[in-house]
């Protein structure tokens, strides 16, 4: 037995004769009982139909029983001539008294129509696209995407119009609604969505044998309508609330669900009206439903690489479209996690990064890569372990040690430790003078040496001009011959070494040619560690 | 196998310029002879102004009494101004735009130019305190200005100027006398 009162009575008429299907008079009623929206549609109709004619005849009883026969007769008779929606359309301009057979004899019609009929305000997707034969649809779906997970959430997307139709159906009965409950508004009235999902849920997870369906997973499954028949409906708000559609870049079209809810706010009643018929049209068509769409959230990927080789770039280098270099340092390292995640994307980040003929040795470059969409997401160690094995057997050109799932929050460790941590380097140097080891020693005993760096002209191009000042904490170095010494350094993050040393045009100061009052260059640069302490080590 | 260790240490590696800038030349500038300018154009477009080493300023053991980037009363170089990524606010020049003046102790001035169309992002400060770092390194620290060409002409700035070769072809073309 649906919960339905007295005073729901006007509500149920006047929306099953503007051609409402019975769960959104549901819906109008602010029925919130979920197993009301469960029950087949036929069924809720026909408990509907009854509740009003019922109703009507204990009333009608306190006049005449063939009386009420005869009307009954009478608007049975009368309905097979002309559609229902004709009724409605007549029924502002008739006597009051009038309007509640009238009501009545409609809602007969539809029982005789119903299962051909669209509603005018869901457009079908309450109706029979939302059913066993829907659920097994999406069931389909989310198997073929094989994806491992243990709980699901349904999201739903519907039509922009339906707003509108929505709208137009609430001044319909918004009288009735009010006379109902006092604090019943709008918002009270149970959204399509919502009633979509209560159906469907149950459904969606009996086909998926068993699987929770829930209002939070990290698993997605996404069903779309569309409804092209009625897209312009929403047009006469453009002309109403021009400030709510503005053309945007990467939308399609301007109507989306946001601007026409927004529109809609604003309209008053009357405009409204004016523009729009209350209750909306009968549609022909019912909606289409799109491609179910399954979506699995990112899963994070941490660790530290190791780059041996020095013409391998950190990220893919394209210079005018055209690739430079055959792999590089993210693609390395992707590949194997992309396969095992079955992931469709990633997006990699790490603490710094070196030029493409700077080796990264040592403990390594901490990095973190967003796996986008993985239809795999549970590893465990031994696998996460068994993972970092394919990706070093891979190549020789890079290493990976402690690979580990992260929180998308710890990432921001990352990035914090840019900035503030230390870098050790190695450096071949170059003198023009010829030198002496005993020349090179003194800049072993020098300690935090503060450099004004302006913005090197090589990365000028995309990052502002500023100097920057950075400190060198302490250098060593070990003579190699009468132009050559390695120079070790312990550097503040971020300080540019190869411009420490060549000076960079006098851009660099104080710079390593003025420290040997010589020209120098930079032959070659390890990294020797990023002291930043993410990820956390995992012992081998 | 592209990871082969080079650790040539006996070889004289090329320098600064050499790996990463290509040079440009502007021969004879607004017809005064020998007057050239050399523009270091980076890989990745942004170019650098610097005095060639044929130019008059540079030869004879000449001294600079003055550099002044001031190259009009409305108008100085040290007044601009860049910020951010897209570096707004920075003149734009094009190629005939002065970028500062020169006058020797001789009391001869030479005006020195952009050469290319562009932003400019920066003039060199130090020469103005060390005016001998114009002489001894003309093409590094004794550079002139610092310019961002648009992104759309990083190519076509450089069709008006000679290439290395048709400079150094154009120089031994000289008569005697122009030649230091």
């Amino acid at each position: 037995m649906l919960p339905l009162k007295e005073k729901d009575k006007p509500i149920i008429q006047k929306l099953l004769s503007a051609g409402c299907c019975a769960r959104c008079v549901l819906r109008f009623c602010c029925l919130s009982v979920h197993a009301a929206y469960r029950q087949p549609p036929q069924e809720t109709l026909k408990e509907l139909q009854a509740f009003v004619t019922e109703k009507e005849s204990s009333k009608v009883q306190h006049s005449s029983t063939t009386e009420n026969n005869k009307s009954h007769d009478a608007a049975a008779s009368e309905t097979l001539g002309g559609p229902p929606s004709k009724r409605a359309k007549l029924e502002p301009s008739e006597a009051a008294a009038e309007s509640e057979e009238n009501a009545a004899a409609a809602v007969i019609t539809w029982r005789n129509e119903e299962e051909s009929r669209v509603c005018v305000v869901c457009l079908g997707i309450l109706q029979g696209l939302c059913g066993a034969e829907q659920a097994a649809k999406i069931a389909e779906a989310v198997k073929k995407g094989n994806y491992e997970f243990d709980t699901l959430v349904l999201s739903v997307s519907l039509p922009a119009q339906l707003c509108v139709r929505e709208h137009s159906c609430w001044l319909h009965v918004k009288k009735e609604v009010r006379e109902k409950g006092l604090a019943l508004t709008k918002d009270d009235v149970i959204q399509v969505k919502e009633a979509f999902k209560w159906t469907m849920q149950g459904l969606v997870a009996k086909q998926l044998g068993g699987i929770a369906v829930v209002t939070k997973s990290s698993f997605e499954v996404g069903v779309e309508f569309t409804h092209p028949e009625t897209d312009s409906d929403c047009h006469f708000l453009a002309k109403s609330c021009p400030d709510c559609f503005k053309p945007t870049k990467n939308k399609q079209s301007a109507f989306t669900r946001m601007a026409v809810v927004k529109a809609l706010e604003k309209i008053s009643d009357a405009k409204f009206l004016e523009h729009y018929p209350c209750p909306p049209a009968h549609p022909s068509s019912s909606c289409t439903p799109q491609d179910v769409q399954c979506l699995h959230v990112s899963v994070f990927i941490a660790g530290r690489y190791n780059k041996f080789c020095r013409s391998l770039p950190q990220t893919p280098w394209l210079i005018d479209g055209e690739r430079r270099m055959e792999s590089s340092v993210e693609e390395l390292i992707a590949a194997p996690i992309l396969s095992a995640f079955r992931a469709d994307g990633f997006n990699f980040s790490s603490s710094g990064r070196e030029d493409v003929d700077v080796r990264t040795l040592g403990n390594g470059r901490p990095f973190a890569m967003e796996l986008l969409n993985p239809h795999r997401s549970r590893f465990s160690k031994v696998e996460m372990m068994q993972l970092q094995e394919t990706i070093n057997k891979s190549s020789d050109k890079i290493r990976v040690r402690d690979l580990q799932i992260v929180t998308r929050e710890a990432m921001s460790h990352m990035k914090e430790g840019e900035e503030e941590k230390t870098k050790s380097y190695r450096a071949l140097i170059w003198t023009q003078k010829p030198i002496q080891s005993e020349d090179i020693t003194f800049i072993d005993d020098i300690k935090d040496l503060t450099l004004d760096q302006k913005t090197p002209l090589r990365v000028l191009h995309r990052r502002a001009l500023a100097i920057r000042q950075r400190v060198i904490h302490s250098m060593n170095t070990r003579f190699v011959d009468s132009h050559h010494f390695y120079l070790g350094l312990k550097t503040q993050a971020g300080t540019y070494i190869k411009e420490f040393v060549h000076g960079d045009f006098g851009r660099t100061k104080p710079n390593m040619c003025q420290l040997l009052k010589t020209d120098t260059d930079i032959l070659e640069l390890d990294v020797e560690s990023v002291d930043v302490d993410w990820p956390p080590a995992i012992p081998e | 196998m592209d990871c082969v260790e080079q650790t040539d240490t006996n070889a004289e590696a090329p320098s600064v310029i050499d790996r990463y800038f290509t040079r440009w030349y502007r021969a004879d500038m607004k017809g005064k002879p020998c007057e050239d300018h050399c523009i270091l154009q980076h890989s990745n477009r942004i170019c650098v102004v610097t005095l060639a080493e044929t130019h008059p300023i540079l030869q004879d053991g000449r001294t600079i009494k003055s550099i002044n980037y001031q190259i009009s009363n409305g108008c100085s170089r040290l007044n601009n101004k860049v910020s951010g990524k897209s570096k707004r606010g920075g003149q734009f020049l094009t190629d005939f735009a002065p970028l500062c003046r020169i006058t020797c102790s001789d009391e001869t001035e030479y005006t020195i130019y952009s050469c290319i169309r562009g932003r400019l992002l920066e003039v060199n400060e130090n020469i103005l305190e060390t005016p001998d770092l114009l002489l001894e390194k003309p093409s590094t620290e004794g550079y002139i200005a610092v310019i961002l060409p648009k992104f759309e002409e990083s190519k076509s700035i450089t069709e008006n100027l000679l290439t290395q070769e048709e400079f150094e072809k154009r120089v031994s073309e000289r008569p005697r006398s122009q030649r230091s």
